[in-house]
């Protein structure tokens, strides 16, 4: 585990950015305003490079490799800042790492100046298994898609969009422009938490070219990549619930006594404060793995990370409504937010049961 | 400063040393850390390990030549002590002595002091215990009442420790004591002393263990004459000394004679056991839900290690930077305890059985498991430790 001096002034400028960008009643308006993202609080994450830094230097990028994009997204983590950054670097890294060199000079370049981009992975059943896909992609005179894909980030601004679809049996990957995507086959969707502009897109009637598929189909590269991310967020998430229940319980009296000294809130809570300290560990420490370069290991690393983030975030929720009292069973209570956000992360890509049992095999056989 | 390529050779022959040299099975069950010797075989036959250990030049490596040690560098001893682990050999018995008596007497005490209690220190000729807690005040050290009541060069002790591991075979104890019960507070009346445990009026008692051995002693003194030149720093600083001695514990400053304190199971061990074991006729290993607890143990387990690893990087300081050192002990023997509970349920009907040779490892687990609780419970039970991180990590309430 090590962290260099580019990454750790990352790190700083994400955390004050952030911190100054998103307080909480900028994350409940964003919430309110329902339709579209932030377009300036977007410009300024373009300027500041944040889309360059996973696109390889010959793409235009920083080249500074995926886990670099780690501290930026454990800050907008901690300040739950509603941007389509997730969405757009993990369609990023999805050419990059599927896509042939003529499609990666053609969309890379575009994304890391600004262009929005996303993934479409899920479906209506829900599986986490990414290779095993029911939409489909019929190549004739022209390629026609069909299916139904769910939950699908931030589609409604993205200029590309990458998709899983079988073709001839196998899963593949297929960039869809926003040209060639009708606004009446993107419906938004009503998720857990409210920070995230979610959508079902249906392919049914769209068409691409050939050229749009892409040659590889690395689904491994993309999971390992968006269990990094996701775990990053979490972190961020977990130290600012932290906070949301350590200021309630030092500053809320009952029977003339601070609730934090009630053990029965003071020993949970330093539970999740040791968990919060594992969850970031593991964060970086799957970040260096991945930085090496070793799938294998790279695949335990990530594993173990959104597990433990997954079960201890959604624990840090948990608690965090209920040592609020009344407070915490009202939407005002800011409990709520993390709440909601720690069950759409332990959903995404693979909750804690899903990950141990992956990682069973790799640890036990 | 030694070069890598000494310290390379030297890995080489001190591996090949304890190789060659770890005892083969007395036949008998042996105990995992000193708080656990039981029986005068197990004593004896530790002893002899560490003698020879030492004669090999093995450990103190790095204390003066002239009170017994290697007077080398700590990465000398540092790597010895890495090769006892790697060959899974017997611990150095003499725990106290090696890690906070020895220490405490080589930075404090005077050349005489040195010359008299390193070397037997080292060759565990002298074993030493420690008289700390009391019946009454467990985990708050600075109400102990231990008596030491000056009276012309000698101090006159009386009243009880407990948990003196080795109190029966130890010929010295660092102590405890309150010499002044008038002090302005509870600390200033506190002095330490090295004490012998030989004189008249010592009298440690065996106290039999949850797993039905025995191991720690509770030490009466009655009217025990503790000579005045026993005492270390000042009369009233008792306090500070024994929090240096912590120091020694916590393992934050260096300076221990080194060697294994403990023979250490790990997860991976329980994993080995799971392939072993039978659950219906099946290895439990095939057990999905068995799967699924080892799974989690081993995670929980690399949570602990990257922990320590990042606590070590600035940069990646959480807002709570010393929740991690603070922790090691709480996470460390509470993962431990359930890693033994979990080897003890894995094993189908026979995790009812306990030490004989016919259950599974010879009871090694349910031993273990037992033992276990004497780290969630001593130096600070487990519910305090989460008092403490709450109140001065997080800034909770008393």
């Amino acid at each position: 585990m090590e962290i260099n001096e580019e990454q750790t002034m990352l790190l700083e400028t994400a955390m004050s950015f952030c911190r100054e960008k998103s307080p909480m009643t900028a994350v409940r308006e964003g919430i309110a305003k329902v339709a579209t993202h932030d377009g300036a609080l977007w410009q300024e994450m373009v300027d500041l490079g944040w889309l360059s830094v996973a696109v390889p230097e010959e793409m235009g990028g920083l080249g500074m490799g995926i886990e670099s994009v780690v501290p930026i997204i454990e800050s907008m983590g901690r300040y739950l800042v509603s941007s389509p950054y997730l969405a757009t670097t993990l369609a990023i890294h999805s050419i990059a790492t599927s896509g042939s060199e003529a499609q990666q000079q053609r969309w890379l370049p575009a994304l890391a100046s600004g262009a929005i981009g996303t993934v479409a992975l899920t479906e209506a059943e829900g599986s986490w298994l990414l290779d095993e896909v029911a939409c489909t992609a019929t190549v004739d005179t022209e390629i026609r898609l069909s299916g139904k894909k769910c939950q699908v980030l931030d589609v409604q601004e993205a200029d590309f969009v990458v998709v899983s679809v079988q073709i001839d049996g196998t899963a593949r990957l297929v960039v869809v422009t926003r040209e060639q995507l009708p606004r009446e086959n993107i419906c938004r969707e009503v998720v857990i938490d409210e920070t995230r502009r979610s959508y079902t897109l249906d392919l049914n009637g769209l068409t691409i070219d050939e050229d749009q598929v892409l040659p590889g189909n690395d689904f491994q590269a993309i999971e390992q990549a968006a269990l990094l991310l996701l775990t990053a967020e979490m972190s961020g998430g977990m130290s600012a619930v932290l906070h949301v229940i350590v200021d309630y319980l030092t500053t809320r009296k009952q029977f003339d006594q601070f609730i934090g000294s009630y053990q029965a809130l003071k020993h949970p809570t330093v539970d999740i404060l040791l968990s919060e300290e594992g969850c970031k560990s593991h964060v970086y420490h799957a970040a260096a793995v991945m930085a090496e370069g070793d799938p294998m290991q790279t695949e335990v690393a990530v594993r173990m990370a959104k597990a433990q983030a997954s079960e201890a975030f959604a624990y840090a929720g948990d608690r965090a409504v209920q040592f609020h009292g009344g407070f915490g069973f009202t939407y005002e209570c800011d409990a709520q937010l993390f709440l909601r956000r720690a069950l759409w992360c332990q959903h995404q890509f693979g909750d804690e049961r899903h990950h141990r049992q992956m990682l069973a095999p790799l640890l036990l056989d | 400063m030694p070069t890598p390529a000494e310290l390379a050779e030297f890995e080489n022959e001190v591996d090949g040393w304890f190789k060659e040299n770890n005892p083969a099975n007395p036949g008998f069950i042996l105990p995992e850390t000193f708080m656990e010797v039981g029986t005068d075989a197990q004593f004896e036959f530790l002893r002899d390990w560490q003698a020879k250990v030492y004669e090999a030049g093995y450990v103190g490596m790095a204390w003066p030549k002239e009170y017994g040690g290697g007077g080398q560098d700590q990465a000398f001893q540092d790597l010895a002590t890495r090769a006892m682990a790697k060959n899974r050999t017997p611990f150095l018995l003499n725990t106290i002595g090696l890690n906070w008596a020895g220490p405490l007497i080589l930075q404090m005490s005077t050349d005489e002091d040195k010359q008299r209690y390193i070397p037997g220190i080292l060759s565990a000729q002298d074993i030493w215990c420690q008289g700390f807690s009391e019946p009454d005040h467990g985990s708050d050290l600075g109400s102990a009442q231990c008596r030491a009541v000056k009276d012309g060069d000698e101090y006159v002790g009386n009243g009880s420790k407990i948990w003196t591991s080795l109190g029966s075979y130890a010929k010295y104890m660092i102590l405890l004591a309150r010499t002044d019960t008038n002090a302005p507070n509870k600390y200033a009346g506190l002095s330490f002393f090295l004490a012998p445990m030989t004189v008249p009026g010592v009298d440690p008692q065996p106290i039999k263990k949850l797993t039905g051995e025995y191991g720690f002693c509770q030490t009466y003194f009655n009217d025990a004459r503790i000579p005045g030149s026993c005492l270390l720093g000042e009369e009233g600083a008792g306090w500070q000394v024994a929090m240096i001695t912590l120091t020694f514990e916590r393992g934050a400053t260096g300076g221990q004679a080194g060697g294994l304190a403990s023979m250490d199971l790990n997860v991976n061990d329980v994993v080995e056991l799971a392939r072993r074991a039978q659950r219906n006729g099946k290895s439990a290993i095939e057990d999905p839900l068995i799967r699924d607890d080892l799974v989690r143990l081993l995670i929980e387990s690399e949570s602990n290690s990257l922990m320590a690893k990042r606590a070590g990087i600035t940069a990646l300081a959480s807002d709570w930077p010393n929740a991690v050192p603070m922790s090691g002990k709480l996470r460390g023997s509470e993962l431990k305890r359930r890693m033994c509970k979990l080897a003890v349920s894995l094993q189908g009907a026979n995790g009812a059985r306990f030490v004989a040779a016919d259950a599974i490892d010879g009871g090694m687990w349910q031993r273990s498991y037992f033992n276990a609780f004497s780290s969630t419970i001593g130096g600070g039970t487990s519910q305090i430790q989460k008092n403490i991180l709450g109140e001065r990590i997080l800034g909770l309430p008393k």
